[in-house]
């Protein structure tokens, strides 16, 4: 039979984690799900389960010079109330399951279950945030985007722990966030888009655009981003096809029980003309 | 098995069980608390709904370590109580109820979105149920219940 710690401090934590193949489990609400087993019968976990939620240290939420640190053990309900957190990455939060679940699911969970439909995933792909870990000797700071290698697949070592999540606050006019399902609540994503602009004196100054469930991580191009970066906006709309273009090559969804590869690519693709042709232009047409 | 303390309907209680049990089965096998149900085990359908700390959770995703030194209400406890009485006899009055199997959940929705906000909007009302499935109603009358538990609850919330 499984055991299952719960620690009384993140060294006891990171030490548990060291000496016993375990697996992390902050809001559990995916691996609850993942390993259940019978009613009455505790859910089949494969090893060893180490709680993480309760710990102090990792319960934080604040804003620290120009980022927002979020503690691993924070849930998404805290995340999404939290008067700093970016607006895109509220609306993502939000767009995830249903009150009670955001209650004790948090963000480095989703993080760390890595699927290319996590919501957050999606926006924190555009904010450009970081994942860091720790383990008794180290502590690092990862980009998301390394850090998340495939569906369900990360870098974490077996015996580090996610400490916090690091959402930059930059500037930014323009954000949207969609996420296209079956059902407003607790519906996994068939495909979701978070893109940020910011447009100065008619020119676009910085763009970050991310694509979930679409390929097998979240798929986000600073290349292509490179390609819109200081274009005056009224000139973007002649390179619009050939954005599309570039971008349809990138964006490899599959078929599965939620969607065709077919309907999520067309969506995607609206989703980013209509980004490109009428958020970035109305901003600049009516605000600037 | 383990010794875990924790405070369920306002009383403390001891149990012995293994900390990786859900709390679903712990609340309904255990301590025969039965009102709330296991509709999907997923975290689909909300019919397992208690507050823990007073935040509303899936029973059905904690496991019973996790609650430990917590504090715990299920639907029995609830309704012990002015603001549970207060929601199910405005459920009864609307017709917020047909078979009943989602009833003790959509009270818990409803008992956690009057702590918070007592003048709720239709929006905010439905997105508060909306981790609830319901498959009798079609979901106006239990908003209607909702209403009327906000109108005459004014001095309880």
């Amino acid at each position: 039979m499984v055991k299952s710690f719960r620690p009384h401090s993140l060294t006891e934590a990171l030490s548990l984690r060291k000496e016993n193949d375990c697996i992390p489990f902050a809001g559990g609400t995916d691996l609850m799900v993942k390993y259940k087993s019978w009613t009455g019968i505790p859910p089949a976990f494969p090893r060893d389960v180490l709680f993480l939620s309760h710990l102090e240290e990792l319960r934080h939420i604040e804003k620290r010079r120009e980022a927002l640190v979020i503690g691993s053990g924070v849930s998404l309900s805290q995340v999404a109330k939290y008067p700093d957190t970016p607006e895109i990455l509220r609306e993502a939060v939000l767009s995830i399951a249903a009150p009670a679940i955001r209650n004790i699911a948090t963000l480095a969970g989703n993080v760390c279950n890595a699927s290319p439909a996590g919501d957050s995933i999606c926006a924190l792909y555009s904010l450009d945030a970081r994942v860091e870990v720790r383990s008794l000797e180290a502590v690092r700071e990862i980009p998301i985007m390394s850090f998340i290698t495939g569906p369900g697949q990360t870098i974490l070592k077996r015996d580090e722990i996610v400490s916090t999540i690091i959402v930059p606050l930059r500037k930014s006019n323009i954000n949207v966030f969609k996420k296209v399902g079956t059902r407003k609540a607790n519906a996994l994503a068939k495909l979701s888009f978070a893109a940020m602009g910011e447009v100065k004196g008619g020119i676009v100054d910085g763009v970050a655009i991310s694509f979930g469930a679409v390929g097998p991580t979240v798929v986000r191009s600073t290349e292509l981003e490179k390609k819109i970066v200081g274009k005056p906006v009224a000139e973007l709309e002649a390179q619009i096809p050939l954005l599309i273009d570039d971008y349809g090559a990138m964006i490899v969804p599959i078929d599965d029980q939620r969607s065709t590869a077919a309907y999520r690519k067309q969506v995607a693709l609206n989703l980013l003309e209509n980004f490109l042709r009428n958020k970035l232009d109305d901003f600049a047409t009516h605000h600037e | 098995m383990k010794k875990l303390d924790f405070i369920l309907n306002g009383e403390q209680v001891t149990l012995a069980a293994d900390p990786l049990k859900r709390l679903l089965d712990v609340l309904r096998e255990d301590f025969n608390l039965t009102g709330i149900k296991e509709g999907c085990g997923e975290g689909e359908c909300g019919a397992c709904l208690v507050l823990l700390d007073g935040n509303l959770v899936n029973s059905c995703l904690i496991p019973v370590g996790v609650v430990e030194g917590h504090d715990v209400v299920t639907p029995e406890g609830l309704v012990e109580t002015e603001r549970g009485k207060c929601i199910v006899e405005a459920f009864a009055d609307a017709g917020a109820v047909q078979c009943g199997f989602c009833t003790p959940g959509m009270v818990m929705a409803a008992a956690s979105l009057l702590e918070t906000s007592c003048n709720p909007t239709q929006e905010e009302i439905r997105k508060a149920i909306s981790g609830n499935l319901c498959r009798c109603t079609g979901y106006d009358l239990i908003v209607e219940g909702i209403k009327e538990a906000m109108k005459r609850g004014k001095e309880v919330w």
